[in-house]
């Protein structure tokens, strides 16, 4: 086997050895959606008329509208979870070992971003098949389609949280990160509200959420999820990947010393 | 050039110079102390070292690869045992060590056979199945000794490997590591205790960013005591 490929194995292997040992975590990235779906959703029901936009061929109820915005959800809090443990890794000196191993550092980073997307998207599909045993159903064809489309978005979102956590430098930092970037994300995007009702409140808003990646994700998701590809928002996607990968990759670059640094 | 090469490697925090104009040679086979005081600028060589920080100035060779210009093949024939403890405290020895070999490209049958030995040679086979968590200090060293050797590299580097250790397991350690110099392999050994450097030792004293001698220990040390002269060296500096 390749070194490339042996890497790989054991980066992806390590992750899941890790989230084996923290279940716990698991389940409390399982709690939020589900309290979202169940709970928030069926509240916000009566408040928000939707009415048939695409994918959509019918009235759909407002369950089955977030349910996309939701996978995206698991995605972007995972993403930030793995850089959260990027920086515990570069305290802790783990990373260290990572950074001197002789293979590019650009492809073992990348490692780490498919085994943290791997573990997220497991989660999406328990999560899929949870809300399923509520009756909040896409068509049988989509639980295979959205899988590429998952896969896309983890790995930008992942790439995310590598840039986060180049730059983040202690862990007491951290609680920042959630309210300067999940928040905001998560909120100015399509995840819980269609942007055509954000335009009628704001199109200020309705611009800012059109522009953010984590909507062209969601996105990606909803229509996958419905077998059909939405190109824009599959270009949008993987070209705000491709800004955060070279980002992480400068912000890990030796030249920067950003790893180790005194403090 | 092998063994490892320093030429002339200057660093600096912003306008605090960490290291200024440090050059020296490790021949291999030969055990080397770089002694100096807290702050003497070590743990900056050692992240230079080790690629994780590139130099301001100067030049880095490793067993005859500059580290700059061949960062892979340099970093290949490193074996680094870093202060902190890295190991994975969850995994187990035995899958600490694989995850390292994975790291550089080394699994099945051939893996497996090169974790068996680096952890005989220590004497830690029979704890490979143990979590890291459970092992005291000592043999956590020794799992992260035998860690660096998997890949068999031509130039080790230790840095500070005996901190918060006793007595004892200090004294192993070292002479292991004074082995490992007979063995063949290049030895670089960073402390700020003179009682870990034999006399036959190479020694290179660094102190508030700057070498202050290298050559042997027992010709640095003179007719002193080498903790005397050390204390001289870098009193008077001071």
């Amino acid at each position: 086997m390749s070194p490339y490929l042996t890497s790989l194995r054991a980066i992806v292997l390590r992750e899941a050895l890790r989230f084996v040992h923290q279940r716990e975590r698991f389940v409390a990235a399982l709690v939020r959606p589900l309290v979202w779906l169940l709970v928030f959703a069926a509240g916000f029901r009566a408040a928000l008329g939707l009415s048939i936009i695409p994918p959509y061929q019918t009235y759909i109820t407002y369950e089955t509208y977030i349910v996309p915005g939701l996978c995206g959800m698991i995605l972007l809090f995972n993403g930030m979870q793995s850089s959260l443990s990027l920086v515990y890794d570069r305290e802790m000196g783990s990373m260290k070992l990572l950074l001197t191993s002789p293979l590019p550092r650009g492809w073992l980073l990348f490692c780490k971003i498919v085994g943290s997307t791997g573990i997220s998207i497991l989660q999406v599909y328990v999560f899929l098949a949870i809300a399923a045993g509520f009756d909040i159903t896409i068509p049988p064809m989509g639980y295979v389609a959205v899988l590429p489309a998952l896969l896309v978005a983890g790995i930008m979102l992942g790439a995310l949280g590598l840039v986060l956590s180049s730059f983040v430098k202690q862990l007491e930092n951290f609680a920042g990160v959630m309210n300067f970037v999940i928040f905001p994300m998560f909120f100015l995007s399509s995840a819980l509200y269609p942007l055509w009702k954000m335009a009628e409140s704001s199109t200020l808003l309705h611009d800012i959420c059109a522009l953010n990646p984590f909507t062209h994700a969601v996105e990606l998701i909803r229509f996958a999820l419905y077998g059909q590809l939405n190109l824009t928002a599959l270009a949008w996607t993987v070209a705000s990947a491709a800004v955060f990968t070279a980002l992480a990759l400068w912000g890990y670059a030796p030249a920067r010393s950003g790893i180790g640094r005194k403090r | 050039m092998s063994g490892l090469a320093v030429t002339n490697l200057t660093y600096a925090y912003g306008s605090k110079q960490a290291l200024s104009g440090v050059s020296f040679h490790v021949a291999q086979g030969r055990f080397c102390a770089l002694l100096g005081p807290n702050g003497a600028g070590k743990s900056t060589l050692f992240n230079l070292l080790t690629r994780l920080f590139t130099p301001h100035g100067g030049q880095i060779e490793v067993a005859g690869h500059d580290l700059a210009r061949h960062p892979r093949a340099a970093l290949g024939h490193l074996g680094i045992v870093f202060q902190q403890t890295t190991l994975d405290l969850d995994l187990s020895v035995q899958q600490n060590l694989s995850y390292f070999a994975a790291l550089h490209g080394l699994a099945g049958r051939k893996a497996r056979h090169r974790i068996d030995a680096a952890l005989d040679r220590l004497d830690m086979r029979e704890r490979a199945g143990e979590k890291a968590r459970t092992l005291n200090g000592g043999h956590r060293r020794r799992a992260e000794i035998a860690r660096s050797l998997i890949h068999d590299p031509a130039v080790l580097l230790l840095d500070e490997p005996t901190v918060g250790l006793d007595a004892a397991t200090r004294q192993a350690i070292t002479a292991y590591a004074h082995q490992l110099a007979e063995d063949g392999k290049t030895v670089l050994w960073a402390t700020h205790l003179t009682d870990e450097v034999a006399v036959q030792d190479d020694l290179v004293i660094l102190h508030k960013s700057r070498v202050l001698a290298t050559g042997d220990a027992a010709s640095i040390g003179g007719e002193y005591s080498l903790k005397e002269r050390f204390l001289s060296l870098t009193g008077a500096a001071a």
